[in-house]
């Protein structure tokens, strides 16, 4: 029996005690793995609260944005349950941060059977997944002769710390760029090209600041609301930690707001919120939203005052100096310029949505007050993702709603208070050169030929100096599965004089792992003490003693050891440590962040006992409430100071056709009305899972059976198919094929189809997915302004396996 | 006889996340298969042409965590050859695995599909409602794991009259069968089992 099989039948097995696990250790011997201290025999059924076992306080802080406060059930370096918050108060004011259907699956991801175990170097051709045990002197020498190579050769500009979110939030270890020991240790080793934006909001935070540049209401205000709208938000299932978004969604339900949902699925949001449902077909918002404000203008119910004042680009009187007649954004619903006037009658078609209902949302929106207007990110991960960002807010503005309590500014909502443990001191990049965080294949094929203009948009510079060559990849998964068009990447990957050196470091064996050159395996926080900061949801923010439940696994280690050998190697090693001679040297000062400014916070000892420190905000935050009442004092923070609907920067990018100057309705290659739906019918989008975030998770058991991963199909389609519900199916285009079983439901539209994200790749023989990894069937192809990742605009076909 | 313990499950707030059915698979160690506790996806309607418009017409879905109802008439207890069934002063319904024997008449008989068998025991095992949990002053795991605070549990007669006495939304059967001590706060779009015109969209997920 291989060690895999046995912690899997350790695990399951409900009779074993831990006499009889020991029996079982002793029967499997020499094992390396057991011999270094590993024994988790789980109790039989029903065992209460074990005798002697301790309760401790742990987090979730995988990358959803909730981070949520776990406890953990521990005896004898064995976790036997997950508890939630247990904080004794549970109030609007100060809710618990209770873990989502995910934080409870962490016992299994602790003791998946896919864990890394030791250092590794590849044997076989990159990708293959053909590796060798190594040992951690050897890795690690490898690694910073690879550096100091290609530090030589290349310099600096050829070395990239990819995009990788599975550890952003991770105190000490934190592993995003710019933060934690690695980055650290990079800083001083020269720097890094570094990336903008990320693959959650590349349009939504390229074009804030040409909008409004702002945010919206804190979530907590929703509950003033009469009527909330939103376009492409599933909190409930995306921001479902008990205190963050979803939580409020439903206290504004039970305070009797009512809910209209956009959105090409009835989300379980729509579900829960009893939403009134518009189906909308993907990529078709602007069209909508320009069809509701032409309704309002028509009809004469929206604040016309407000928009003089307060907007630029509004009407021909207010647009900004030198725009051209006819580029405001009355002009545009009324056609001026393009003959089209944005009639319900002409977004019906565009939209899937009849007229008369688009004309009664109009109403209800313009009519009901105070109504708060959420755009989420999902409709900004397309072709043309930056116009409905700057489209929505002009509906805020409009209806009333921008800068009042129970309303909003049409943006997303996020809002936290901003306390905080510290983070790690990475120092700065001595390089401040930054490509797209979309852009790092070209980055490898052309690195050097990448400039500032608008092909490319490499920021801090006008050119790179030299392609990718060495490649850090912690805890992320974009190095194949999480980018567009695997396919193409995998065959980029493969040719090693391109990108000479991957190390890749992670706690699974996941398909990104399966390119690395050297693969190192990481501790799980649950194996090491830290400091967690639970901020950027909700109105309560925390910091947590995250404590070390069971030894390190295997021969994992964790990151800031890794850096500390590294820096060693690179004579780096005293200017790293900075006189912080333990791990705790540094928890202590993580810590003294916290204490500042927060005098009842406890000492560092007292701290590790209680576990969790919170602070809630009083009262909720009113976006732009100033603006609202002078904007002269108080302009916002775009170019014109107004809401800025028609963008001076964005005309100067000179390309009207894919960068207007205010926000239109562009019809999407791959999208509703393009001629390729002759061969490729249905419009693919891949919404969020309930049993993953992002790609994490992907292999826990418990999740795989309550959630199995399955393509979203309408019954029409799947009846004209011959497809019933669970039959595997095969999804295709171009790009490539997938295998997948159909979850055949009305809970989505008609000709379209959702493939949620994140499943690992999993090729066949001939190279097809068989997992329902999304990212088989999706295009690589920048947005025009953003160079954002447009993954949920695909064309593909569906057919019976 | 004590007061009779019940589940409250508050329709109108779940999303079928199934943060109950884990945290109850946690808890116990239960292997694939094995769910005590387990989420129904109901859904009606249809897609209907409107113009050259396709529009949804009547479409709706809401869902249903379910345990053992621990019943006031236990149809699982009533055909158990070995006794192995037995309800507690306080209402819980439980299985002695060492009376056993792994018949399954339990199985066949429970509306609820509430008693499963384990392969690896060869023993019927079902929701014990946390009973050792409660014990000691916990509740059971389940009402702790929502993160939107949609299950709650006491005496039936509280629950009743805090919440009203739905106890048979669709998929869920007719209560007259075994009369289920439960508690549902119905969604907007909630049928009771005798207005049933939906269908359990996530059967493979539930038919365990």
């Amino acid at each position: 029996m291989s060690v895999n099989n046995f912690f899997i039948k350790i695990l399951n097995d409900q009779i074993l005690t831990r006499r009889s696990f020991l029996k079982w250790s002793a029967a499997l011997g020499g094992s390396a793995a057991l011999a270094g201290g590993l024994n988790f025999g789980l109790e039989a059924v029903g065992a209460a609260k074990e005798e002697g076992s301790q309760i401790l306080s742990t987090s979730c802080y995988h990358n959803c944005g909730g981070r949520c406060i776990l406890n953990a059930e521990v005896k004898d370096g064995v976790i036997l349950r997950i508890l939630p918050d247990q904080s004794a108060e549970d109030s609007f004011e100060n809710p618990r941060a209770i873990p989502c259907v995910l934080g409870r699956a962490n016992k299994r991801w602790v003791y998946a059977p896919e864990r890394l175990k030791y250092p590794m170097k590849r044997v076989g051709k990159r990708g293959e997944g053909k590796f060798e045990k190594i040992s951690w002197e050897e890795a690690l020498d490898t690694i910073v002769s690879e550096m100091i190579r290609i530090k030589e050769e290349y310099g600096n500009d050829a070395f990239y710390c990819h995009y990788a979110s599975g550890q952003v939030a991770g105190g000490i270890d934190t592993t995003y760029k710019d933060m934690g020991p690695m980055s650290r240790v990079f800083h001083l080793f020269g720097g890094y090209v570094n990336f903008y934006g990320t693959y959650s909001d590349a349009c939504y935070s390229a074009v804030h600041p040409y909008i409004t540049a702002a945010g919206n209401n804190s979530d907590d205000d929703l509950v003033n609301s009469k009527l909330i709208v939103l376009f492409a938000d599933n909190s409930m299932v995306t921001r479902a930690g008990g205190k963050g978004g979803g939580y409020h969604y439903l206290k504004a339900k039970e305070a009797g707001a009512k809910f209209i949902v956009v959105d090409p699925r009835q989300s379980a949001t729509a579900v829960t919120l009893d939403a009134d449902w518009i189906p909308i077909n993907p990529g078709t918002d602007v069209a909508l939203i320009a069809a509701l404000a032409n309704v309002m203008v028509e009809e004469d119910i929206y604040d016309k005052e407000f928009m003089a004042t307060h907007s630029a680009g509004f009407d021909e009187s207010n647009l900004p100096e030198g725009a051209p007649v006819n580029s405001s954004w009355m002009a545009y619903l009324a056609g001026d310029a393009d003959g089209v006037p944005k009639t319900p009658a002409w977004a019906a078609p565009i939209t899937g949505i009849p007229a008369d209902r688009i004309v009664r949302l109009a109403h209800e929106m313009a009519n009901t007050k105070p109504c708060a207007i959420i755009q989420g990110l999902g409709w900004q991960r397309r072709a043309y993702g930056e116009q409905p960002v700057r489209a929505l807010p002009i509906l805020a503005a409009m209806t009333g709603n921008f800068g009042i309590k129970g309303g909003g500014t049409g943006m997303r909502y996020r809002i936290n208070l901003g306390f905080t443990g510290g983070i790690f001191p990475a120092g700065s990049n001595p390089i401040q050169k930054s490509i797209s965080v979309y852009m790092w294949t070209d980055y490898i094929e052309r690195g050097k030929e990448m400039t500032s203009g608008p092909r490319d948009r490499i920021k801090g510079a006008e050119k790179l100096e030299a392609n990718m060559k060495f490649m850090w990849n912690w805890a992320g998964n974009t190095i194949i599965n999480q980018h567009s068009d695997i396919n193409r990447t995998k065959k980029l990957l493969e040719d090693d004089s391109k990108l000479e050196f991957i190390v890749v470091g992670d706690v699974m064996m996941t398909s990104s792992a399966k390119f690395a050159d050297i693969l190192l395996p990481e501790t799980t926080h649950y194996e090491i003490e830290n400091v967690i900061s639970g901020k950027g949801e909700g109105k309560t923010d925390f910091v947590l003693f995250n404590h070390k439940l069971i030894e390190p696994m295997y021969e994992c280690k964790n990151i800031l050891w890794i850096a500390e050998q590294v820096a060693d190697r690179l004579g780096l090693g005293d200017e790293f440590r900075d006189g912080h001679e333990t791990r705790e040297d540094w928890l202590r000062d993580l810590v003294a962040v916290a204490q500042k400014g927060n005098e009842d916070f406890p000492t560092y000892e007292e701290f590790k006992k209680v576990g969790v420190y919170k602070k809630s905000r009083q009262g909720s935050i009113i976006a732009a409430a100033d603006f609202r009442e002078d904007p002269e004092i108080n302009p916002l923070g775009t170019e014109t100071g107004k809401i800025e609907i028609y963008s001076p920067h964005l005309a100067e990018q000179n390309d009207p056709d894919e960068i207007p100057a205010i926000p239109k309705y562009i019809p999407e290659w791959e999208g509703v009305s393009d001629p390729l739906r002759e061969i490729y019918p249905l419009m693919m989008i891949s919404h969020h899972a309930v049993q993953r975030i992002h790609s994490t998770f992907d292999n826990v058991d418990y999740l795989q059976e309550v959630h199995p991963q399955a393509l979203w199909i309408n019954s029409r389609d799947a009846v004209e198919r011959g497809i019933k519900n669970g039959d595997e199916v095969k999804v295709f285009n171009k790009r490539g094929v997938v295998y997948i079983p159909a979850k055949v439901t009305n809970r989505i539209r008609p000709g379209v189809t959702s493939m949620p994200q994140g499943a690992w790749y999993t090729p066949d023989e001939e190279g097809n997915d068989t997992r329902g990894s999304a990212n088989v069937l999706t295009k690589y192809h920048p947005t025009p302004y953003a160079k954002g990742n447009p993954q949920h605009t695909n064309l593909v076909q569906v057919e019976k396996a | 006889m004590a007061e009779q313990l019940a589940f409250y499950v508050d329709i109108a707030a779940c999303t079928g996340c199934k943060a109950c059915q884990v945290a109850c698979k946690d808890r116990s160690n239960l292997p694939a298969g094995v769910n005590w506790r387990r989420v129904f996806e109901y859904s009606g309607g249809e897609w209907t042409k409107e113009g050259e418009l396709m529009v949804p017409s009547g479409l709706y879905t809401y869902f249903v965590s379910s345990a053992c109802m621990h019943c006031e008439k236990p149809l699982c207890m009533e055909v158990c050859p070995t006794t192995a069934i037995s309800k507690r002063e306080d209402g819980i319904v439980l299985i002695n695995p060492n009376r056993c024997i792994g018949c399954r008449y339990c199985q066949w008989a429970c509306p609820y599909g509430a008693p499963q068998f384990d392969h690896d025991k060869g023993v019927m095992t079902k929701c014990d409602f946390c009973a050792d949990l409660q014990a000691e002053g916990e509740n059971p795991v389940c009402v702790d794991a929502c993160p939107y605070r949609a299950l709650d549990y006491g005496p039936l007669d509280e629950l009743r009259a805090k919440y009203g006495d739905l106890n048979d939304p669709a998929p869920l059967p007719d209560p007259s069968i075994t009369f289920p001590a439960v508690v549902f706060n119905p969604s907007q779009a909630t049928r009771t089992s005798a207005k049933a015109d939906g269908k359990i969209m996530n059967v493979e997920e539930v038919q365990k």
